[in-house]
């Protein structure tokens, strides 16, 4: 499975997309850095922009990826090796990417200007999170939609839904039922958006958890604890396993 | 060598298979011939696993590819009808790639249409840089680099030039003559002339005939494969009938 993924990650290596990415992205967080002078202010800044940044990227660049490999995979197809192998490899090659231009673009500045070393780790650790779920997430559109528009329109609504829609829903039931205890209802709820889960994760260690009440102290106690930790990377480990666990069964069935 | 058995195929509505049944042996070159859409391309993905048919079975060497997984593909060496490559990738890499995947023996390749082809010399050419034509050399340099025993080609000679398509037919029948199965799907009947020893005629999924060449050309009393086709199928197809009849009023 390495040789043939080391092929599709130097093949993506050498596209400009990727590399126009990872500028964007460390000419962003460096920016951040130098304009406030608050070092945990720029990570808040950084944290919402990659919130909506990633999951964009991700879904979209694998999306074309995939459509643009199609005939390439179907040659591979061809040769002695199983589905199983050919589309693992793709997603290696191209998650792997992902994540690369994540480190170097958000992972350096970071390390690099981060007063708070465990908040910086914890960013990282969830973008790197996040670029998986959704490079996963995309393949599962992709190899369930044979036309190209139609897999790109899907990826996108399924950003539209996991960073403005989902949202939207959380505040309306929470307003509706307002008079009712909701915490644990939006516990649930969070782990329930991968992008929610990271937001939560990275806001409760910093200090402006401390303006969000009493369902702030309530998801403190819960994420600060090592047993809260494990269940957000727990969660996060299902979010990239099971789209593609799904895109594997799918393809080894489909018809190319 | 391949045997196909009782294979349906069916595309939402469209049926793309229908009951086929057809052995192919080696030494064997048969012709997929047929109009558009009529399974030609279904029924070698079939063969290569990439189509999961509805029902019916294919064996390879005696044993069913279903339940072969994916060995068997060791032994074929496939040409698409179109060639499409990751855009970054070179010449060089998508072999060194290949040769990888398959781990024969150095000695035991054949490069020659990589020579005759001058591919050799552009393999630090990444693949978006290649025009339609060089990609599908690449591609026909591709299925012919194992020596399989088996070789399937869709649409070989389309988009090639008049030099390079004639130094494929040489390669194929070459190739022909150390008893190698080969397939091709081709609409350019007079390409298929002097390599093909069976002629098998696909219309809307179904197999309308399996035939040995000298057998058709005795039938028909045509020596060129493409009037003897379009003999045999007037007899079959009314409206091949009626434009015969209508360019006869006119005269």
């Amino acid at each position: 499975m390495i040789k043939l993924s080391k092929y599709v990650l130097y093949n993506i290596l050498k596209s400009k997309i990727i590399i126009a990415y990872t500028l964007f992205l460390f000419i962003v967080a460096t920016g951040l850095f130098q304009m406030e002078a608050n070092s945990s202010k720029a990570i808040l800044s950084l944290l919402n922009i990659i919130l909506i940044v990633l999951p964009l990227v991700s879904l979209i660049f694998t999306t074309i990826h995939y459509y643009n490999s199609y005939e390439f995979i179907e040659l591979m197809l061809s040769q002695p090796l199983s589905r199983k192998r050919v589309l693992l490899s793709e997603f290696s090659g191209v998650c792997f990417s992902l994540v690369m231009a994540f480190c170097i673009g958000v992972g350096i500045p970071v390390l690099l200007f981060a007063t708070d070393v465990s908040i910086g780790i914890s960013l990282i650790l969830i973008g790197i999170f996040l670029s998986i779920i959704f490079t996963s997430f995309a393949f599962y559109t992709s190899v369930n939609a044979r036309d190209k528009a139609r897999g790109i329109g899907t990826a996108l609504l399924l950003w539209f839904y996991f960073t403005l829609i989902y949202d939207g829903i959380i505040l309306l039931i929470l307003f509706t039922f307002s008079d009712y205890p909701l915490e644990n209802f939006t516990l649930v709820m969070a782990a329930l958006n991968p992008i929610d889960l990271g937001r939560i994760f990275i806001m409760l260690k910093m200090d402006s958890s401390a303006m969000m009440g009493y369902t702030g102290a309530l998801f403190k106690d819960f994420f600060g604890s090592s047993s809260g930790m494990a269940f957000t990377f727990g969660c996060m480990i299902l979010w990239a396993a099971v789209p593609l666990l799904l895109a594997l069964r799918k393809f080894r069935k489909k018809d190319l | 060598m391949i045997r196909i058995n009782h294979l349906n195929k069916k595309f939402k509505k469209l049926i793309a298979l229908n009951n086929i049944t057809v052995q192919f042996d080696e030494g064997q070159v048969v012709s997929l011939i047929g109009p558009n859409g009529s399974g030609k391309t279904t029924l070698i993905k079939t063969i290569l696993g990439l189509v999961k048919p509805d029902s019916g079975q294919i064996y390879f060497r005696d044993k069913n590819i279903k339940q072969e997984g994916f060995t068997y593909r060791n032994e074929i060496g496939y040409m698409p009808q179109i060639g499409r490559y990751p855009e970054n990738m070179t010449i060089g890499q998508l072999f060194s790639l290949l040769k990888n995947i398959r781990n024969k023996d150095e000695n035991s390749l054949d490069y020659d249409l990589l020579k005759q082809y001058n591919l050799v010399s552009m393999y630090d050419k990444p693949m978006r840089t290649l025009s339609g034509g060089t990609r599908q050399k690449v591609s026909a340099a591709i299925a012919f680099l194992f020596r399989p025993p088996v070789l399937i080609l869709d649409e070989p000679t389309a988009g090639l030039d008049p030099l390079s398509s004639e130094v494929l037919k040489e390669k194929i029948l070459q190739t022909k003559k150390e008893g190698t199965l080969i397939l091709i799907s081709s609409h350019i009947l007079s390409d298929l002339d002097d390599l093909t020893t069976d002629v098998m005629y696909l219309q809307d999924g179904k197999m309308k005939f399996f035939k040995n060449l000298a057998t058709i050309q005795e039938d028909t009393g045509e020596i060129k494969l493409g009037k003897a086709i379009a003999r045999l199928m007037k007899g079959e197809d009314p409206a091949a009938n009626m434009i015969s009849e209508i360019l006869k009023t006119n005269r």
